[in-house]
């Protein structure tokens, strides 16, 4: 059977993909970046999955004002890289994985979320950043990637409640999938920022570390947070953290209300606009 | 009954919601159009003709025109739709945010790298955050415009 082995959270700050294909990852800047991720992509070469579940939103790309799934899941066998305004990302093309993706939407569909079926969307920064974060720059991803993306642009977005018993359902699925394949799941998005109005450049530190801390120790009660405590402490666009409780309710049961090991942390003011905050959390 | 909007009272802040999603329908439209090359080559041959592509209101046209995103969001505009008209005019995400703060975009950069903006005094408005509407334009750019 197909099990949840680690769950991953990053930022994915659109600034960060620039840097690294503009070639910007020495000036010392972003060096304070990208070092938070060298103990990251060694883990990934050590701890390749056989698949990557990747949530995280899309900026009014693949869905402009004409359609806004609150979920959708993407099963279609690639995805290409979008242009956001600035010209594609040169990163690779990102291939799917139909079986497991359209074993998913079946499975967590039947249990009650109703998931909006992509076969065809272009994939923007909030999926490729991560993936170069923690790959660096290959000629290939390391493996299929089934992308899963959430409305966090137009308000209301999914509770953190909601969010969380979403990743429960995420875990069910993959547990019942026959093939042995080991999946992690990555949430990302966040930390505190506000890109807009005279609020804009808002971080908050110790709102951030405690949703860290609350995110590993206690992701269950973390998930009663209402809507209103991200925008007014983490900014409006800080908002995007709920999808973190999506893969942090796809780890095992028995570390609802308790940590998993935690294989690294850091946290990281600023990148851009943004505060970057990155977990790996193992399924162990 | 009127729907319970808890955020209205957050300074400096819009949320886009259904009803200003509604407002600015068109002219966020507008903005996914200039994710095609040939679109924003067209957008900048002739600003105003492009525009009158689309049955955007006209303060909304003028809005795009001025640049001012703070007038573009009041009227519906949206930052993620909003951001395809600063990458069309090549800028950065960061000068953007920071051009709806009335700072340069050197004093920006530099409340950024010091740690961002403070969220003591800007959580609710009424309290004396420099987010807060009396305090208003908050630098060098701002204050060069309104003279």
């Amino acid at each position: 059977m197909a099990r949840i082995t680690a769950s991953v959270y990053t930022s994915h700050v659109p600034a960060i993909g620039a840097a690294l294909d503009l070639g910007k990852t020495g000036e010392p800047y972003w060096r304070k970046v990208f070092a938070g991720y060298e103990f990251s992509k060694a883990w990934l070469r050590d701890n390749t999955p056989d698949v990557i579940f990747l949530v995280y939103n899309d900026h009014a790309t693949a869905f402009s004002l004409e359609m806004i799934p609150t979920f959708a899941i993407g099963c279609a066998a690639e995805f290409q890289p979008a242009d956001e305004g600035w010209g594609p990302r040169p990163v690779p093309v990102v291939k799917g994985h139909p079986e497991l993706a359209a074993h998913i939407a079946q499975s967590v569909i039947q249990d009650d979320f109703d998931l909006c079926i992509v076969n065809k969307m272009a994939v923007d920064h909030g999926l490729t950043v991560p993936l170069s974060l923690m790959c660096g720059q290959p000629q290939a991803w390391p493996c299929p990637v089934i992308p899963f993306a959430v409305n966090v642009v137009q308000y209301p977005v999914p509770s953190g409640r909601r969010c969380f018993n979403l990743g429960r359902a995420i875990r069910k699925a993959v547990e019942s999938y026959d093939r042995p394949l080991k999946v992690q799941i990555w949430g990302t998005g966040g930390m505190s920022h506000q890109l807009q109005g005279p609020r804009a450049g808002l971080i908050n530190r110790e709102f951030d570390n405690t949703f860290l801390d609350r995110l590993i120790a206690d992701p269950a009660d973390l998930a009663n947070m209402p809507h209103i405590d991200y925008v007014r402490e983490a900014g409006s666009e800080g908002i995007e953290l709920v999808m973190w409780l999506i893969a942090r309710g796809a780890m095992s049961g028995e570390f609802d209300k308790r940590a998993p090991r935690v294989a690294h942390r850091f946290y990281h003011v600023p990148a851009s606009n943004t505060a970057v905050g990155h977990l790996i959390l193992e399924n162990t | 009954m009127a729907l319970d909007k808890p955020y209205q009272d957050v300074p400096g802040t819009t949320i886009f919601d259904a009803e200003q999603s509604r407002l600015g329908y068109h002219l966020n439209q507008f903005c996914m159009s200039l994710m095609k090359a040939e679109n924003r080559a067209r957008f900048k041959a002739d600003e105003r003709a492009y525009l009158d592509e689309w049955p955007m209101s006209e303060e909304q046209k003028q809005a795009v025109l001025a640049r001012d995103l703070n007038w573009c969001i009041r009227l519906g505009g949206n930052i993620y739709f909003l951001a395809k008209i600063g990458a069309t005019d090549g800028k950065s995400f960061q000068q953007m945010a920071g051009s709806m703060t009335g700072m340069t975009e050197e004093e920006y950069r530099d409340m950024m790298i010091a740690g961002g903006r403070s969220i003591e005094g800007n959580r609710v408005v009424g309290e004396d955050g420099n987010a807060q509407a009396h305090r208003q334009p908050q630098g060098k750019a701002g204050r060069k415009e309104a003279n």
